[in-house]
């Protein structure tokens, strides 16, 4: 396994990459799917700090790659610390992604329009 | 506090609360053909970075103390974020053209609206293996924008379709990525080609 030199984190993402998920919802996180926190949930006691820093950061709406960023994690990281927070309801996911390929036409109509306005 | 030293002049760092969707746009090409350039032109938030280690095996090298050899490989990819709409939210992921780029961060190649593919005239050879991946694996609707490097040689959109053995239905763009409005004509472009694309798949 790996020696020093190799990313600490790195182990979990084999895990990540296995197809006998625990959780189904891990399908469903995508680097642009948007999550937030609830406000009203407090923060488990049990939580990492790395779970309270996502937490933090999701305050507000914000994408999983942009939580990523700030914090300084690889996506695939953050991909399972945001499920077990899905799972246990302290972040949910808004709008959760479609089952689609592409995005649904209504959507696709929407950002030609806001790209034609910039 | 996580937001010490971010740059927030453009946009506050959160999505405004009353976006219901998230689109991406894969902007795809190979380093130095400009995708940051054009990230940072259109995106309302200074664009930001994440970073995954990849670890492989080198191939070809005889190991002489029978450990087996790894190389471990730090790929950086930059995206930014334009709020289209109070409902939409549209993320612009670059990502280098190989697909194991790509295959590195979780459910990047799934759900996008489309890449944009940006080419160098000066080395066209690096796009090769972008086409090869796009038309073999993925279904996801492109085009073809070529950034307009000062000096870089201009060649008439036949030439380069030949060239880059593209279909016919494929849109091949000019833009400056430098330039906001250019950068935003050429991902309209993907849009129109994407609108286009999908109304032929209902019809399939």
């Amino acid at each position: 396994m790996g020696g020093p030199e190799e990313y600490a984190d790195h182990p979990v993402r084999s895990y990540v990459m296995t197809d006998g998920r625990a959780h189904p919802s891990r399908n469903t996180i995508r680097p642009e799917t948007l999550l937030v926190a609830d406000p009203d949930k407090p923060v488990p006691l049990s939580a990492s700090h790395r779970q309270r820093a996502l937490l933090d950061v999701c305050g507000g709406v914000l994408s999983l790659a942009e939580a990523a960023a700030y914090l300084r994690l690889p996506v695939s990281l953050v991909v399972v610390l945001a499920s077990d927070l899905v799972d246990s309801e302290h972040l949910s996911i808004r709008c959760g992604a479609p089952r689609h390929d592409l995005p649904e036409r209504h959507v696709i109509e929407k950002v030609l329009n806001g790209l034609r306005e910039l | 506090m996580v937001f010490a030293n971010s740059d927030r002049s453009r946009s506050g760092p959160h999505v405004v609360p009353t976006v219901q969707h998230s689109v991406k746009i894969l902007v795809v090409g190979a380093f130095g053909v400009g995708k940051t350039t054009l990230i940072n032109s259109v995106s309302e938030i200074t664009p930001l970075r994440t970073e995954e280690t990849m670890t492989t095996a080198s191939i070809g090298v005889d190991s002489l103390d029978g450990r087996e050899e790894k190389s471990t490989t730090t790929v950086a990819m930059d995206f930014g974020r334009i709020t289209v709409n109070p409902e939409v939210a549209l993320y612009l992921f670059g990502t280098p053209g190989q697909r194991r780029f790509w295959d590195l961060w979780e459910g990047l190649a799934e759900g996008a609206l489309g890449a944009l593919v940006m080419i160098d005239t000066r080395r066209l050879e690096d796009s090769f293996e972008v086409f090869d991946q796009l038309e073999l694996r993925t279904s996801m609707p492109f085009v073809v924008a070529v950034n307009n490097f000062d000096g870089a040689p201009r060649y008439e959109t036949e030439q380069l379709r030949q060239a880059l053995d593209l279909l016919p239905e494929v849109p091949i763009v000019n833009f400056d990525a430098r330039d906001k409005d250019d950068s935003a004509q050429a991902l309209i472009s993907l849009v129109e080609h994407a609108l286009q694309f999908s109304s032929d798949e209902a019809l399939a």
